[in-house]
């Protein structure tokens, strides 16, 4: 109980897997103590500091955060997008099926991104290319990463943008995309990012600039296409209920960090980690009218100065004795289940400053969700 | 009032009437009418209008809450300026506190505009970088004549500290603030001149939910303690249904139905309304419901389609064998019970059982057609 316990390896790597060893075969993407900072002239920006997590063949994660979390940051790193400097992988592996992609060469990593990882980025307008036509741009993917034809570049184009719901797919292939509509030229996306039958789709905020029944449209139709298709699928969203609806398992995020995983019946309806239970307690519909929402008092820590210990403590209604000083690592609370808090592990475990007398009896450990 | 729209303007000025509470309304909005003009051509010649609202009428009691929800392009910010004559109608009244704002002059109208404010939605576009944050809750307190700078700074300190926010704040700059205490300022300048009603657009879409839910609760407080009445804009259903009385739901310039939020959240009576609350997704992984997806993109406010404007989209029409009265006849808002008010010709066939029907026998794929 008095015994320092010396955390800074198992920040590194999340329960059960080791640095530089080859995952499963049935797991996809293996994402392990991954940092990427960003120097700027202030100073560094830990915007994605330590995450850890996997995606098995076909399987759907939803990764939730708040804006600032790092969500989009950790998309990025993972397609090999981020600008080297100012950004820097610090410290981390991405394993995609079976390779590690932080060592490829950048002429290697063109031949993954774009066909067997795709991304769906949040704003249909600025994603494409306002002086092509969706037909063309559709057609430039296939031919990047296929050894086909024109024409059958063309054909397959046209076959996606049917396979998406668009009609009059012909007609539609000599469009720009100023011609079309905003859930129009998300249709268009997703028909880009599955042209090549990646393994993997990346969607961030795929819906955030729809409207809630264009949105509904999107998300069915990704749903319909990821259930015959068995691509794998990232969902990155601030948006609670979306997750709900489309994956199966959820991943949150809070300063850089994961703080809880698990399946979405898991996460959602029993959440352990007490930002994740006030994040669900403050959507407006859980609550009867009349009453009160929840509040996380206070606001993001800043990147600048982040706690030394939980991230999360400033905000905590259940913060107690480790928690300012020691950083929680992600522990497995149940089968493919994980929580980075101190109100999870046993009393026994805790770890205790040094120059503190260890206290008589241990704190009382309020259990969250009992 | 029928949901007949007098368009009219002869037509409509009469003195609001009470409505059916018999609680005096506030703010009493008739056949309101707002066009854009397009120009086109070469010699840029009016060619058209964007009907961004097209006759709507509606009455908010004193301390009440009304919801106005509806997709981006249904024309709900324009009828929010055009309440608060910061866009002069091209049609229809609004009466506030029983004077008719089309008839003031320019500086009575000044005057009444302390008792109507309006809180933006993006707390970073509408806050003047170069104004310390004392200058921009007292700004209004100046316009409205109140010339001595220390019962301005009093006025401002008190604002600032009913919104939440510390008085030693008030020499700072808008960029030392988080997104929840800028709106925070947003909130503090719309109620620095003790108004009665405000209109709130979008005012807590740009936030994250934790955000979201301080301000939301703020409002909230700030309207028991100063009686005041809320004109609340927003697309986020779950939001709307917890802060309104009353509830508008607006498609393509008119409003579809108004209901109160126990009758629309239990029993929409428009298929649109419906529709809207089916999209909507619910943060329970249990309720992983089928839902009822409209077909195509909302039409161009330019050139709305003849007859009820929903009729292209309208999942009812075509479980009904497309009757033609649909494309022919705009449907009155009228009352369906209950003070229920819908604009649909077929409102009593319009259930949570024919939705889900609806949604049980379309595809998926499907749903991009009948978007030209």
């Amino acid at each position: 109980m008095s015994t320092v316990i010396d955390l800074s390896h198992v920040a590194e790597a999340a329960p059960g897997r080791s640095i530089g060893q080859k995952p499963p075969d049935d797991v996809l993407l293996d994402v392990r103590g991954l940092k990427t900072y960003f120097h700027v002239l202030d100073g560094t920006v830990p915007a994605v500091d330590g995450v850890d997590f996997q995606i098995k063949r076909g399987e759907t994660l939803g990764l939730v955060g708040e804006s600032g979390c790092g969500k989009s940051v950790t998309s990025l790193t993972i397609m090999r997008l981020i600008d080297i400097p100012p950004g820097e992988i610090a410290a981390g592996e991405i394993w995609f099926d079976g390779v590690d992609i932080l060592s490829l060469s950048p002429s290697e990593m063109r031949d993954i991104r774009g066909s067997e990882m795709s991304m769906i980025f949040q704003e249909p307008m600025t994603s494409l290319n306002p002086v092509f036509t969706v037909g063309y741009q559709i057609a430039e993917a296939v031919k990047a990463h296929r050894n086909v034809s024109k024409n059958s570049a063309r054909d397959r184009a046209i076959e996606m943008l049917a396979a998406v719901g668009i009609p009059s797919p012909e007609r539609r292939f000599k469009q720009y995309p100023h011609e079309l509509s905003g859930g129009m030229r998300q249709r268009v996306m997703i028909a880009m990012a599955l042209s090549c039958d990646p393994k993997l789709i990346i969607a961030d905020e795929p819906t955030t600039a729809l409207d809630v029944t264009i949105q509904a449209q999107i998300l069915e139709l990704m749903k319909s296409i990821q259930e015959r298709t068995g691509t794998a699928l990232l969902l990155i969203t601030h948006d609670l209920a979306v997750v709900a609806e489309t994956v199966e398992r959820i991943a949150v995020m809070y300063a850089g960090r994961i703080v809880e995983a698990g399946t979405a019946e898991e996460v959602l309806l029993d959440p352990k980690h007490p930002y994740t239970q006030g994040l669900i307690a403050s959507i407006p519909s859980t609550v009867p009218r009349g009453q009160r929402l929840n509040v996380i008092k206070g606001t993001v820590p800043n990147p600048f100065r982040m706690p030394t210990g939980c991230r999360f403590e400033p905000r905590c209604p259940h913060a107690f004795g480790p928690c300012k000083d020691f950083d929680p690592p992600l522990r497995l609370t149940g089968p493919n289940r994980e929580s980075a808090c101190w109100l999870q592990y046993p009393p026994g475990e805790l770890p205790v400053k040094e120059t503190d007398a260890p206290p008589a009896t241990p704190v009382p450990v309020e259990r969250v969700g009992h | 009032m029928t949901g007949q729209l007098p368009i009219d303007p002869a037509a409509a000025a009469s003195p609001p009437e009470s409505p059916a509470s018999g609680e005096p309304a506030l703010v009493s909005v008739q056949g309101l009418v707002k066009y854009f003009p397009i120009m086109g051509g070469l010699l840029r010649r009016k060619v058209g209008d964007i009907k961004a609202v097209d006759g709507v009428s509606f009455d908010i009691s004193k301390g009440e809450v009304f919801g106005l929800v509806g997709e981006s392009g249904c024309g709900k910010t324009t009828l929010g300026r055009a309440v608060l004559y910061l866009q002069r109608p091209t049609a229809g009244e609004v009466f506030f506190d029983g004077q008719n704002l089309s008839t003031l002059k320019a500086n009575k109208l000044r005057r009444m505009r302390s008792r109507m404010q309006l809180i933006f939605q993006d707390p970073y576009g509408s806050l003047n970088p170069r104004m310390p944050v004392s200058d921009i809750v007292g700004e209004g307190l100046l316009a409205q004549g109140m010339k001595s700078s220390t019962a301005r700074e009093r006025k401002v300190e008190q604002t600032m500290q009913a919104v939440g926010l510390r008085p030693e704040y008030c020499r700072r700059y808008p960029h030392e603030f988080s997104g929840g205490q800028r709106q925070r300022i947003g909130i503090a300048r719309a109620l620095a001149l003790d108004p009665d009603f405000i209109v709130c657009d979008e005012a807590v879409s740009a936030l994250d939910v934790s955000i979201q839910s301080q301000i939301l609760n703020l409002m909230l407080d700030l309207r028991r303690e100063f009686n005041l009445t809320y004109l609340f804009i927003a697309h986020n259903l779950s939001v709307i249904e917890y802060v309104s009385d009353r509830i508008g739901v607006m498609y393509l310039g008119k409003l579809v139905e108004v209901a109160t939020a126990e009758q629309l959240f239990k029993g929409a009576r428009h298929p649109y309304s419906v529709a809207l609350l089916s999209a909507t997704p619910d943060p329970d992984p249990r309720v992983r419901k089928k839902r009822l997806v409209l077909r195509g993109d909302v039409p161009s406010p330019a050139n709305p389609p003849s007859g009820c404007r929903f009729h292209t989209r309208c999942w009812l029409r075509e479980r009904l064998g497309n009757p033609e009265i649909c494309s022919t006849v705009d449907p009155p808002l009228h009352d369906t019970g209950g003070g229920q008010m819908s604009a649909c010709h077929f409102a009593e066939q319009v259930s949570v059982e024919a939705a889900e029907e609806a949604a049980a026998t379309q595809s998926v794929i499907e749903t991009a057609a009948g978007a030209t």
